[in-house]
């Protein structure tokens, strides 16, 4: 078991696991945090967990761990591992069973005070518009053909079916499509889960959030992004619902009998892998792309429906209504990248598993009000507290293979959290403080309480202190909806 | 007194069981009704059916996986809950199983997935014992 002993501390926010602390490790394990967040790292296997990934074949540099890291199923959640294109391995499981988990944001020109009193009927249509809970169906019903073209064109097929707008593809993380995608390399049982459940928000720690801006750092940014400061914003966070975990449960299996044939051995099944250019790596990246642009199209979907939602209870109530979106990231994938890595180029397979992109200033990838500040990053806090957005550093790019934080991380078990709080009496403290709830689940929402998550400022306080992102703006939120 | 046939174990964002069986039969049906318990699939009354259940895995770790997410795949798209499950035939990677089927009441809390990490399935004094880690 690790103990701060075992780190060794190489910048003021930046501790390292050496290849010496366990037979196997390929590459050191480097976690940003303060004193306070690296004993809560230790406080459960998340960084056992980062050291059994640094023993994955091919790895570079170092695995990288965020200060929201916390316990997975294997892989960490809060890690980052990058793995050279020859010889280095994919692991389903180093990208998560919901693939392209992740954050859209979008915002508005409505004052608080303007939509204060209809925060109530906005959260209640907001509840009923956008399909949440267990096994839902959206509204959608596609057919095989269109679940192929939703697989090879993510937000792209939203658009062509007017649920977008081409501003939304600009601002969001690869356009709103991953190049790659093959429908051929996806199981029918993963079809037949995502079928019914495009536009959907499903459950767990899945949201829709209205915040309001609560404070501006970066005030050229939060202009280019159309943020104004005591202006409501809408946060969508969810992914490719049983499509996506379909197909990382597909390979996971695929991928066991891979170990023995490539010779891997590996300290924990749930890391399996097989070589990033062999069949089997190919295939799974292939219907990794499909399912990350299911939910690429899926929050598009979604961010349709809120848009409806806003302009069906605010039409009349504010003279504008309207939601611009600010930008959508991932915080489950894998990515073929180019970092530098001893001073050179070199072409990776990025692994994020609760952790986001965070590209700085000039990615050619970035519209081109974003270009000259750095990606968006978004990062939601827990329920009732604040959200963050900011922006990728140049920072990150070399610290942390272009790297960041993704959310607050857990400290407190399920378990421990539905026996220390109860759901229907954390929904009426929060609305007490003024935030509008909408749950379908109390079990759920006290699994969701905020004393289960460490303190998303701490958070964001360390991964702009070691330069890995740069504040823009602090939300609050004022409705939170939830599966 | 007896160990319990499975138990809740602390994990920080996911749920962890420990189960126990008499043999791996045994093991099986217990791991699949702590998992039901934790997800809160409870049937209501209706009609009841059955539904004949073959599995061919690589290892017993792999059959228990498989077999876990034959059950989380009838909840989620046939809406149904398994009041009674039943298992014929066993080996470390086959199953021949019946369940009964019944209309799903509701879920408390859903289940991504079954995952590989901490799955050894071990020897102990009483039986098998493993761990199993679910993604929620």
């Amino acid at each position: 078991m690790l103990s701060k002993q075992d780190f060794k501390r190489v910048a003021p926010l930046l501790w390292e696991v050496p290849t010496t602390f366990q037979h196997g490790m390929r590459v050191p394990v480097r976690l940003f945090a303060d004193e306070r967040l690296l004993e809560a790292a230790l406080g459960d296997k998340s960084m056992q967990q980062a050291v059994n990934a640094s023993t994955l074949p091919g790895l570079v540099s170092h695995v990288v761990v965020m200060p929201d890291v916390h316990q997975g199923y294997g892989f960490p959640i809060g890690g980052v591992a990058a793995s050279q294109l020859s010889g280095g391995v994919v692991s389903p499981g180093a990208i998560g069973y919901d693939i392209n988990c992740g954050v859209r944001l979008l915002a508005s020109r409505i004052p608080l005070e303007a939509a204060e009193n209809s925060l109530p009927d906005l959260a209640s249509a907001l509840y009923a518009n956008c399909p949440s809970g267990v096994g839902v169906k959206g509204s959608l019903r596609l057919t095989a053909k269109e679940l192929d073209q939703v697989c090879r064109r993510g937000a792209e097929w939203a658009l062509e079916h007017g649920f977008a707008r081409q501003d939304d593809l600009d601002c969001s993380e690869e356009s709103g499509r991953l190049d790659g995608a093959d429908p051929g390399a996806v199981s029918a049982r993963a079809k037949e889960r995502g079928r019914p459940q495009l536009g959907t928000l499903g459950a767990g720690n899945h949201f829709i959030e209205v915040d309001v801006v609560d404070r501006i750092f970066h005030p050229a940014a939060a202009q280019a992004m159309g943020m104004e400061e005591g202006a409501l914003v809408v946060q969508i966070h969810c992914g490719s619902r049983g499509f996506g975990h379909q197909v990382c449960t597909d390979y996971v299996r695929e991928f066991q009998p891979a170990l023995a044939r490539y010779g891997i051995s590996l300290p924990d099944r749930e890391l399996v892998c097989a070589p990033l250019e062999s069949p089997e790596g190919r295939r799974y990246l292939s219907a990794m792309a499909c399912a990350a642009n299911f939910a690429f199209a899926n929050r598009q979907v979604l961010a349709h429906h809120v848009r409806d939602t806003f302009e069906q209870v605010l039409a009349g109530r504010v003279p504008d209504w309207d939601l611009r979106q600010v930008y959508d990231i991932a915080h489950n994938m894998g990515k073929m990248e180019t970092h530098t890595v001893e001073g050179k180029p070199v072409r990776v397979c990025v692994h994020r598993k609760g952790a986001t992109r965070a590209f700085g200033p000039g990615f050619e990838g970035l519209p081109e009000d974003y270009r000259p500040l750095g990606q968006p990053v978004l990062v939601p806090g827990s329920m009732g507290t604040a959200s963050w957005v900011l922006l990728g550093t140049q920072g990150s790019m070399s610290l942390s293979f272009g790297s960041t934080c993704h959310g607050a991380g857990r400290v407190m078990s399920r378990k421990q959290a539905k026996r220390e709080v109860r759901g229907d009496q954390l929904r009426v403290t929060l609305e007490k403080r003024g935030i509008q709830i909408r749950a379908g689940s109390m079990p759920g929402l006290a699994e969701e309480a905020p004393q289960a998550y460490k303190d998303v400022d701490a958070v964001v306080e360390v991964v702009s202190a070691a330069g890995i992102a740069a504040k823009v703006a602090r939300l609050r939120p004022v409705a939170v909806i939830k599966g | 007194m007896q160990a319990p046939r499975f138990e809740e174990l602390e994990h920080t964002a996911d749920w962890a069981l420990r189960v126990r069986g008499q043999d791996l039969a045994d093991l099986l049906r217990n791991a699949a009704q702590g998992m039901l318990q934790l997800s809160g699939a409870v049937p209501q009354a209706g009609p009841r059916s059955r539904r004949e259940l073959r599995l061919d895995s690589l290892d017993r770790e792999s059959l228990l996986v498989d077999f876990l997410q034959e059950l989380l795949f009838g909840i989620e798209m046939r809406q149904v809950a398994y009041p009674e499950i039943e298992i014929h035939d066993v080996t470390d990677t086959t199953l021949r199983a019946t369940l009964t089927e019944a209309p799903l009441q509701g879920v408390v809390k859903p289940i991504k997935a079954v995952t590989y990490n901490d799955l050894h399935i071990e020897e102990s004094p009483l039986g098998l014992v493993t761990t199993v880690v679910f993604d929620v």
